[in-house]
């Protein structure tokens, strides 16, 4: 993974190659789409395929733009990311999602909540995800008994408002 | 004349009691998310629309013009105390503002781009205010292909006028107008891109994804940048209040950033950034002691200032009169209109005039709040600047995901007893998207417009070719369309002989980043 601004004697962008790999897949899924559309006569002059195939047009054109970059080592310097902390908010992420459904919003977003602040290198994660689903509860409260939001009510929602956890 | 009375009578309705608490509420929240880094105007209105989609739509949008103004004038309190902009608009007023409150004139730097941004907001609120009529006037008269050459020049100046390459902008751009193809065609009813996904036949979100994009990238591209130095709030110390020399050196550069900002946002020309970078370069020239730039001369904060002030104000006038958002935060606020129904262009001065003019005063309204926030209570915006970043991003990825299931809560995927929100999904993906943007040095801000003006600018061309039964010549028979088509070709032009001439240092600078 090397980059410059004005040196063509190092080795291609291998990163800005997969941009372009990806452009150009883009491309070829709008394509292939738009083709299986079947369509009446009367709409196929000025129809519902014209704007995609210009875009899917585009995307070519921007995924060889890339690959010219690429060669010539033309993308900006990129910062050194440590990867774990994604991993973490990811992580966080998707335990969110899948415990929205069963647990509640408070506790679910309890997880996003600690392993975001571990991302930031703030833990113990009991600690965090205990302040966590303590100020999701108190949002959840706010916006979905206040402002009639529809958000995903759990044991703990309703054992806090009703007494009972069903 | 008749604009000072559809004025006056929207300055009644704005100073109703629930519209200036809207208004109120809106510059708090303005100011609030400008000071804080990590969130943006475009993602807090983002944010509240779900909220907002049962209130009043004229108090509703009153508080969404509040929170764009409000973060304009909140970005210059990070800048200038800690050399991280809260928000791009306000790179500018980091590099003279932090100076000055290094040497302990950080009350007057905070004076001078508050009293700036208030006299900018005010003339340029005032400027939108005359000019939007007679825009409206000529909109009328504008065909289909003149929309659409609108929007090519749009589509130019987002993504590829600025910024360090114009590869990258249109490759945002064309990311942006692929997601917006995604649903059922309004025209003809077909299905494009849906894969047979239920929850995609009504299009992807454009909350979403400015949600995903600015809050979901941003922190994680925070939280896994090892660049990220810790940076310390410098105390203001000393009188907030302007000496008569600052308030000398001061006047001509609010002025000058005022004509410099209202133009650029109102063109489109750009965002607010490029308005405050020009300014900069202006007021450097212009001033009697331009030794003192780099070491924290008062202009330099002054004139960017006021520049992006203007250039927030400028924008809306291509927003209310001709529909066309030309930054992330007008196209949400583009989407905040049609949520109520209501679609930006000249038809809304017609049919929805009492709505325009209330919302065109409050901004006036606006204005005086923001002065008083923004000066003698300077004191507890800096304290928000103390919050540490891990219980900010913790927070803002709390109601990230809020606001996303707040509008659609929709449970449609899943497995056994467990069900997952397709939105939230959707979400994730997007912000590892934001990341990668990011991360590769591609402009946030056209993907969001890409998604909300392709499908209109399809529309509109769909339109044309139908009235000329597919001739398409019919793009360039106007000399509007021609002169905007000849715009676009410059607007891509110019930074690229800029470029190859080994000038581009100047573009970067000028990079369109989120707001």
């Amino acid at each position: 993974m090397t980059t410059g601004s004005s040196s063509r004697e190092r080795r291609p962008d291998g990163a800005a190659l997969i941009i372009a790999a990806i452009l150009a897949g883009l491309a070829v899924i709008i394509f292939w789409q738009t083709s299986q559309m079947r369509l009446p006569p009367l709409q196929q002059r000025v129809g519902p395929t014209v704007f995609p195939y210009v875009i899917a047009s585009g995307l070519i054109l921007l995924a060889i733009g890339t690959v010219i970059s690429a060669m010539r080592g033309s993308f900006p310097e990129r910062s050194k990311d440590n990867y774990a902390p994604i991993f973490w908010i990811v992580g966080g992420l998707i335990g969110q999602i899948l415990l929205l459904s069963t647990a509640g919003f408070s506790i679910g977003t309890g997880v996003l909540f600690a392993c975001t602040a571990r991302a930031f290198g703030r833990g113990p994660l009991w600690q965090t995800f205990a302040i966590g689903t303590a100020f999701s509860f108190a949002v959840w409260f706010v916006f979905a008994k206040g402002l009639q939001l529809s958000l995903p009510a759990g044991v703990l929602e309703r054992l806090l408002t009703t007494g009972t956890p069903f | 004349m008749e604009t000072f009375d559809l004025l006056a009578q929207g300055l009644l309705s704005a100073l109703q009691v629930h519209n200036l608490i809207y208004a109120l509420i809106g510059v708090t929240l303005g100011t609030a998310v400008g000071v804080l880094p990590g969130i943006g105007p475009a993602l807090t209105v983002a944010l509240l629309l779900p909220v907002t989609y049962k209130l009043d739509p004229a108090g509703s949008l009153i508080m969404f013009a509040g929170i764009y103004y409000g973060g304009m004038y909140g970005g210059s309190t990070t800048s200038i105390l800690l050399n991280t902009p809260g928000e791009s608009a306000s790179i500018v007023t980091a590099l003279e503002g932090n100076k000055m409150a290094r040497q302990g004139r950080g009350g007057p730097a905070l004076a001078t781009a508050a009293i700036g941004s208030f006299v900018a907001g005010l003339l340029a609120t005032l400027g939108l205010a005359f000019i939007a009529p007679f825009v409206v006037k000529f909109a009328l008269s504008f065909g289909p292909w003149d929309y659409f050459a609108l929007m090519v020049l749009a589509f130019v100046t987002v993504s590829a006028a600025f910024g360090d390459s114009a590869l990258r902008g249109l490759t945002a751009l064309f990311i942006g107008l692929g997601l917006g193809l995604i649903g059922i065609d309004l025209q003809t009813g077909q299905t494009r891109l849906a894969f047979n996904v239920m929850d995609l036949l009504d299009g992807i979100e454009v909350t979403t994804l400015a949600v995903a994009l600015f809050a979901i990238g941003e922190t994680l591209k925070t939280a896994s940048d090892r660049d990220q130095a810790n940076t310390e709030v410098t105390a203001v110390k000393g009188s907030v209040w302007m000496t008569l020399e600052d308030w000398k050196r001061s006047w001509a550069s609010w002025l000058r950033g005022t004509f410099i900002g209202f133009p650029i946002g109102a063109m489109p020309a750009g965002g607010a950034d490029v308005a405050s970078f020009l300014s900069y370069s202006t007021e450097k020239t212009f001033s009697k002691k331009p030794e003192e730039f780099g070491n924290g001369a008062i202009e330099g904060v002054a004139g960017p200032e006021a520049a992006n002030n203007a250039s927030a104000a400028g924008t809306l006038v291509p927003l209310l009169t001709l529909g066309l958002p030309t930054t992330a935060t007008a196209a949400i606020m583009l989407a905040g209109f049609q949520q109520f129904g209501l679609q930006p262009g000249p038809l809304l001065f017609a049919n929805n005039a009492p709505l325009v003019w209330a919302l065109i005063a409050s901004l006036l309204v606006a204005n005086f709040m923001l002065l008083v926030l923004n000066l003698p209570l300077i004191g507890l915006w800096v304290k928000l600047l103390t919050i540490p970043k891990h219980w900010l991003y913790a927070g803002i990825l709390t109601f990230a995901t809020l606001g996303t299931l707040g509008a659609n809560g929709a449970m449609s995927m899943g497995f056994g007893p467990v069900r997952i929100s397709f939105e939230l999904v959707l979400l994730l993906a997007f912000g590892i998207l934001g990341y990668l943007l990011r991360r590769f040095g591609y402009p946030i801000a056209p993907v969001v417009v890409g998604l909300i003006l392709g499908p209109m600018a399809e529309q509109q061309l769909r339109r044309a070719l139908a009235i000329s039964q597919g001739e398409i010549g019919v793009l360039i028979s106007s000399p509007i369309s021609i002169t905007l088509y000849v715009a676009a070709i410059i607007a891509v032009g110019v930074p690229l002989i800029l470029r190859l001439r080994g000038q581009g240092g100047v573009l970067r600078q000028l990079a369109t980043d989120e707001d």
